[in-house]
């Protein structure tokens, strides 16, 4: 088993964010540091546009995530509806 | 911009991708493509299909540009209310600032030559795929070392050690370590660069280098570095991905290139090893409040971050960075021998040190309960109380190098922290000297490279590091303040221990101001 | 491989002993002793007496350390690129088999640092 993360900035935009990512992976550990959330996961993690959207009340482009990005690890794949993390072995 | 098609539908990301992606070269006429390309063959890599290349994020110009826009206005909202603010005196001590110093000198200036060595390296490539991702990650660069001289500006009005980051990192001996590295990356090929840059730094080490500056600078005050230090990491996300997907491309072209990239990698994770030393030193001793201690962070940003990377990339064939076993016991060592030398070597520092205080040994010591009390901790309080009585400690003698890392010989043998580890070779008639196993095998690969290394204390025993002009037989000649003259550093001022620092007496009194109506 | 390149690539050593204009390095590093963080590099003439690098040239370096004094010199063990090596002290650098970036170790027999903790 390996861990992917996300780690983003702590701020008003991100937390409707963290608050889809905890809904929609269930095994995702948060680590709130200092002005930062860091999101641990086993194996993979999904980041869904439909839930935030959901959350935000408004339509919201995934890139948009790259505002506040900090850091993240594992393979990455990118489409309009999701972004995914995930390891290989 | 919203790209429509015929119908008037908006374009999915993918087709958006290839649209803005593919395509946009063309085949050489009247020309050698050999010599419209001419990097990208010479280091053994091999490429059949360029475009299996795919940015994973999927990223474009036009979005690019959106985005970064957006980026840009939120930092100089921040910069600007902190300075208007007189942010600076909200830092928890003005030690602080110190860190900030060897930022400014040390990494900013590296952000200018990553700029370079991505328009390099994409002006190199053949394929518009990665050309795109070298040209976006060329102008984030670009903007890091843009915006990180923007907000440390403001600390330029009030304390010294600011003045003249690019003129220091040519010539400032400690300088020349993360210099040379990067010199060394610039230089390589394109291929090599990318695995040096965006892979092994990028993506294997840069948490190590973000996480102390941004949380350290939130956790200690200062929020000018926080934004600029989230808005560059904001990039840095970006960076990392394209550094696994460079590494991931490359090895799926040719069963060839595993070889060569795995002598890459095991370089550039030691060369990146060692200049993180400087940020293990100033994770454990120079945040006034601390975050977590080096060893911490190598734990989770290396050992289990970089352990599920390199279980992942086994399938290729590539195998863990090599000497891991060394790495993994010095964790316990080198932010001491890195604070040991930067102490003694105060005089010629464009920084201050000083000794910790009583609770910050006792941190240490907490975090450290296998080597702190039994091989630093005494040493620190030798000194300390010889700095009460009056003797601190400035050595004035200069150091041995390591020919490759070029830091001072400090580092201990494999297993021993009582002994240095002594390493030489005999090459065409010279002896080169090196601090271990890994920077000496490095040198063996590639020694035609290695022996220009322009090692500060040789080329000032050579005589090239006065200001013009210095005649050096003249009696009375004092080198040292000869020498402090030619890196631009104002002795008394710039450098020594902090303690009666024209830095800590100024903070004082600023603060003093603030907070009362004297 | 001694180097990848798309052309001819010769360069000079940086440090090669004609640019120490007549003089040359000598590493000398003091065992269990690291206080002082690294070796020090001296600037010395090749025919330079090994008995004045003891007498006037150590001292300035490693003078500090209150170890230092109590040295007796008859017995210290010394080293020459790893390897135990008596020099001659009435002979020069160069007679004691010390070129240009020559490494030589001592060790000070008893005397192991502050507190025995070879700082
Ligand atoms: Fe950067
Ligand atoms: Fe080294």
């Amino acid at each position: 088993m390996s861990t992917v993360f996300i780690a983003l900035q702590a701020n008003e935009d991100t937390r409707p964010i963290i608050e889809a990512i905890v809904a929609d992976n269930p095994h995702a550990v948060v680590n709130q540091q200092p002005a930062m959330v860091k999101i641990d996961a086993e194996d993979s993690l999904v980041v869904r546009r439909e839930t935030i959207e959901e959350l935000l009340g408004r339509e919201f482009d995934l890139q948009e995530l790259q505002i506040n990005l900090i850091s993240l690890s594992g393979h990455l794949d990118e489409t309009d509806d999701e972004m995914k993390l995930y390891w290989n072995a | 911009m919203d790209m429509k098609t015929s119908s008037g539908k908006k374009l999915g990301l993918k087709e958006k991708y290839r649209h803005m992606t593919r395509g946009l070269d063309w085949e050489t006429t009247y020309q050698k493509r050999e010599d419209v390309f001419p990097y990208v063959a010479y280091e053994g890599i091999k490429i059949h299909d360029w475009d299996k290349w795919e940015d994973p994020f999927r990223l474009t110009m036009d979005s690019y540009w959106k985005y970064q826009a957006e980026k840009e206005r939120k930092l100089y909202a921040i910069i600007d209310a902190y300075a208007q603010n007189n942010g600076h005196l909200n830092v928890t001590d003005a030690r602080y600032l110190n860190a900030i110093k060897l930022f400014l000198t040390g990494i900013s200036p590296l952000e200018y030559m990553a700029h370079r060595g991505f328009t390099h390296a994409g002006r190199a490539f053949p394929g518009s795929g990665p050309r795109v991702a070298c040209l976006m990650q060329a102008l984030d660069e670009l903007r890091h070392a843009q915006t990180q001289i923007h907000s440390l500006s403001n600390y330029n009005k009030y304390y010294n050690g600011f003045h003249d980051p690019a003129h220091m990192l040519q010539r400032v001996w400690y300088l020349s370590v993360p210099r040379s590295f990067f010199d060394d990356a610039v230089t390589a090929g394109p291929f090599e660069f990318m695995v040096a840059i965006g892979f092994s730094f990028e993506y294997v080490l840069t948490n190590l280098l973000f996480v102390p500056f941004v949380s350290g600078a939130a956790y200690n005050g200062d929020m000018g570095t926080m934004t600029f230090g989230f808005s560059a990491q904001s990039d840095e996300a970006r960076h990392m991905t394209l550094g696994l997907e460079i590494i991931k491309f490359i090895l799926e072209q040719d069963p060839d290139n595993v070889p060569i990239v795995q002598r890459w990698i095991d370089k550039w994770t030691w060369r990146g090893y060692r200049v993180l030393t400087l940020v293990g030193m100033m994770m454990d001793y120079m945040l006034p409040k601390r975050i977590m201690s080096w060893k911490e962070a190598w734990e989770v940003y290396f050992e289990q971050n970089g352990g599920a990377l390199f279980k992942d990339l086994s399938r290729y064939g590539i195998r863990p960075p090599k000497w891991l076993d060394q790495i993994s016991f010095d964790k316990d060592h080198i932010s001491h021998q890195a604070w040991a030398t930067f102490y003694q070597y105060g005089a010629i520092a464009d920084f201050h040190t000083w000794s910790p205080t009583e609770d910050e040994l006792d941190w240490l010591s907490s975090k450290y309960p296998d080597s702190f009390d039994k091989y630093y901790r005494p040493r620190l309080d030798y000194w300390r109380e010889q700095a009460e009585q009056g003797n601190r400690f400035y050595n004035k003698t200069l150091p041995q190098l390591c020919q490759t890392c070029q830091i001072p010989m400090v580092f201990t043998e494999p297993g021993d922290p009582t002994k240095i580890c002594y390493r030489e070779v005999d090459y065409q008639g010279e002896k080169f000297h090196f601090c271990s196993d890994g920077c000496k095998e490095i040198f063996e690969n590639e020694p035609e490279k290695f022996k220009q290394s322009w090692l500060p204390a040789n080329q000032i025993y050579q005589g090239n590091c006065f200001p013009d002009g210095t005649d050096p037989t003249v009696e009375g000649f004092d080198p040292v303040s000869k020498v402090l003259e030619y890196y631009n550093i104002q002795a008394g001022r710039d450098n020594l221990d902090f303690d009666g620092s024209e830095d800590q007496k100024n903070f004082a009194k600023w603060r003093g101001m603030a907070t009362s109506n004297e | 491989m001694a180097v990848a390149a798309i052309k001819e690539y010769r360069f000079e050593s940086a440090d090669r002993l004609e640019n120490f204009h007549g003089n040359q390095l000598l590493f000398v590093g003091w065992e269990d002793h690291l206080m002082f963080c690294a070796p020090f590099a001296f600037l010395l003439p090749p025919d330079f007496p090994f008995q004045a690098l003891i007498e006037d040239v150590l001292p300035g370096a490693y003078g500090y350390h209150p170890d230092f004094a109590e040295i007796d010199w008859a017995k210290v063990e010394w080293l020459r690129s790893g390897q135990p090596f008596q020099p001659q002290l009435d002979k020069s650098l160069a007679d004691n088999g010390l070129g240009h970036k020559a490494v030589i170790r001592f060790r000070t027999p008893g005397l192991t640092g502050i507190g025995g903790t070879c700082s």
